[in-house]
């Protein structure tokens, strides 16, 4: 089966900064040909004898075809985990298990796509700009950061994109505002049939409510959310648990890793994010202060 | 070496036997399903489930781990499906995969264990049944059924009287109690066959971005090799008490040696826990380092190894000698 991921030892090609975040390419050639836009590699860090068990979970940037097959993730160093992952270098190997999670859900017909990004996971749309325009659709990117230095891809966003829309808090890059101030627009100007999206919790519950605005179903990536609050990467450690709408109308807490990281931006309940809802499939039925409830 | 576990790692638990002794711990190998994509579960001496209640529980809130030196302090609130949708979906898998299977259960009153071991009474495939005492108890202001000897007790008596009477039933016991000698030797005289040992140890982390309790939970459990030297020294004491009685050793074990640290403490059989988060391969590499390390300490069967530190040094069991005896060559 080629859709089952895989564990492999990668060999770092490069390590680069960008921007505030780090760039690295690994030679992985059995994750790279198994990939598909939205999915996301899980990296173990510190070595052979390390004392972080924890495994950091990535996106995946874009994978390529040299040295049999590639893949590339950006990341910030925010913990002493992704320091030292910054400070891998040529050569190093890897522990990487991937692709992990389930791929954006990709449209039959060459439409029209909105691409939605923020943070170094926002990294994650160009896997799937490039699949996008390889199917003819027109490809949109809106790009938010707080600076200049947290946007990352903009030439790469102009380059591939039919349009660009680059926005940053302080105005150091673009236009001055956030993803809500400019998303509107941006739908109507390109006439969006679709909206993706990956960044931060916020970015994704801002665009899933613009999307919703003008009927267009989204697609989002909880990568960030992933990133926070998981542990293996692979589905049995339950610490990634989001509440999702199903169709049934049932709340189910579910794993952002392998029932994720792409889930459909309205079925996610945003405002009930790190909490179990009262109405959500097994939530406890009498709230003590120690399950969580009134203090 | 071959895939195939040798006939050296064959190990029982009471009447139990096992191609070899290396299980997953409960709560960390999911349902089996996301582990099978990277490895044959029936390479296993058995899968342990993740503790079942009888009602589906979606847990607590994240944040619901943290990582801390070479350990995760996890707060879960023992999340799963409930007994019903467990048996309809999750079990079946396991018993077609043909995977040797351990039922974890876990409830909130003497009750709801008894009633767990009365539903698992008709159910074919089930190896053995492994009693999460680690739990709140509703009936006594949630304190924990296995912090006391009697409540520890009463629990493995309801569970033993409505089990299958020939099913193997295990009590996993956790570390941070006064006595886990005294705990133990209730649960045995109270009808288990054998002991897990050891669940994980209440910890606490508080984040310093924060300022606030790292964990939703507030404090959580503490697992991997940070408490591997807690749970050795529990499995040596209880071995040394109860030497017939079965044990499962369980704690921090990411290695070969870490698994036959565990066996000459007493431990007739390892349980991978953590180590499956960070390596989902854990169980065979495990496996197979022991394996050599048996082999290397020339060891020809894993039973005479079990225990082995509680003899006096330069004692040799008869069993345990060179495989190819010096003397031929003289």
């Amino acid at each position: 089966m080629s859709d089952t991921p895989v564990q492999t030892s990668a060999t770092v090609l490069t390590v680069r900064q960008v921007q505030d975040y780090h760039a690295m390419t690994l030679v992985a050639p059995a994750i790279a040909e198994r990939f598909r836009p939205g999915q996301f590699v899980a990296v173990a860090v510190g070595g052979e004898h390390t004392a972080r068990l924890v495994r950091r979970c990535f996106g995946v940037h874009q994978v390529q075809s040299d040295y049999g097959g590639t893949v590339e993730v950006v990341f910030a160093d925010t913990e002493p985990g992704t320091g030292w992952l910054a400070g891998r270098r040529a050569r190093d190997q890897l522990d990487l298990l991937g692709p992990l999670g389930r791929p954006f859900r990709l449209p039959r017909d060459p439409v029209s796509c909105l691409l939605a990004a923020g943070g170094p996971g926002g990294a994650a749309v160009f896997a799937l700009a490039d699949t996008l325009v390889r199917r003819g659709c027109q490809v949109h990117f809106v790009l938010a950061g707080p600076s200049a230095k947290q946007v990352f891809g903009s030439r790469m966003a102009q380059r591939i994109g039919d349009t660009a829309t680059v926005v940053t808090e302080d105005g150091s890059l673009g236009e001055k505002g956030t993803m809500s101030d400019v998303l509107p627009r941006v739908v109507q100007e390109t006439g969006a049939d679709v909206v993706y999206a990956c960044g931060p919790t916020g970015l994704l519950r801002a665009v899933t409510r613009v999307a919703g605005e003008f009927g267009l179903p989204s697609q989002v990536s909880v990568e960030e959310f992933l990133q926070r609050t998981g542990a293996c990467g692979i589905g049995v450690c339950m610490t990634c648990m989001l509440p999702l709408h199903g169709d049934d109308g049932v709340t189910r807490m579910v794993r952002a890793c392998a029932d994720g990281p792409v889930l459909r931006g309205d079925r996610v309940r945003w405002g009930d994010l790190g909490t179990i809802p009262f109405d959500a499939l097994g939530a406890p039925r009498v709230l003590s202060v120690t399950e969580g409830g009134p203090k | 070496m071959s895939d195939r576990a040798s006939d050296r790692v064959r190990t029982a638990l009471g009447a139990l036997e096992l191609p070899n002794p290396v299980l997953t711990a409960s709560g960390c190998g999911g349902t089996g399903r996301e582990l099978a994509q990277f490895f044959d579960l029936t390479r296993l001496g058995a899968f342990v489930t993740t503790s079942v209640m009888p009602q589906a529980r979606a847990g607590r809130p994240t944040p619901r781990v943290t990582e801390t030196p070479s350990g995760l302090l996890t707060a879960m609130g023992l999340p799963g499906p409930g007994i019903e949708t467990f048996l309809e979906r999750d079990l079946p898998w396991l018993i077609e995969q043909d995977v040797r299977t351990i039922v974890s259960i876990a409830g909130n009153s003497v009750e709801e264990f008894g009633d767990l071991a009365r539903r698992l009474r008709h159910v074919p495939g089930v190896a053995a049944i492994e009693v999460n005492v680690a739990c709140p108890n509703v009936e006594d202001r949630g304190r924990m059924f296995g912090w006391h000897p009697s409540a520890a007790a009463s629990v493995l008596r309801a569970v033993r009287a409505a089990a299958r009477p020939g099913t193997p039933i295990f009590a996993k016991l956790a570390p941070d109690v006064t006595d886990i000698v005294g705990i133990a030797l209730a649960c045995v005289d109270a009808g288990a066959d054998g002991l897990t040992l050891i669940n994980t140890m209440d910890g606490m982390a508080i984040d310093p971005h924060t300022l606030r309790p790292a964990l939703t939970g507030v404090s959580g459990g503490l697992s991997g090799p940070a408490i591997r030297p807690v749970a050795v020294r529990c499995v040596y004491q209880v071995h040394a008490a109860l030497p017939s009685t079965p044990i499962i050793g369980v704690g921090g074990i990411a290695t070969g040696l870490d698994a036959l640290e565990f066996i000459l403490a007493g431990a007739s059989a390892v349980a991978v826990g953590t180590a499956l988060f960070h390596d989902p391969a854990a169980g065979p590499r495990v496996l197979r380092e022991l394996d050599e390390a048996l082999a290397a300490r020339r060891i020809g069967r894993l039973p005479d190894a079990v225990g082995l530190a509680h003899k006096p040094a330069g004692y040799v069991p008869p069993q345990v000698r060179p495989q190819e005896p010096e003397k031929e060559k003289l």
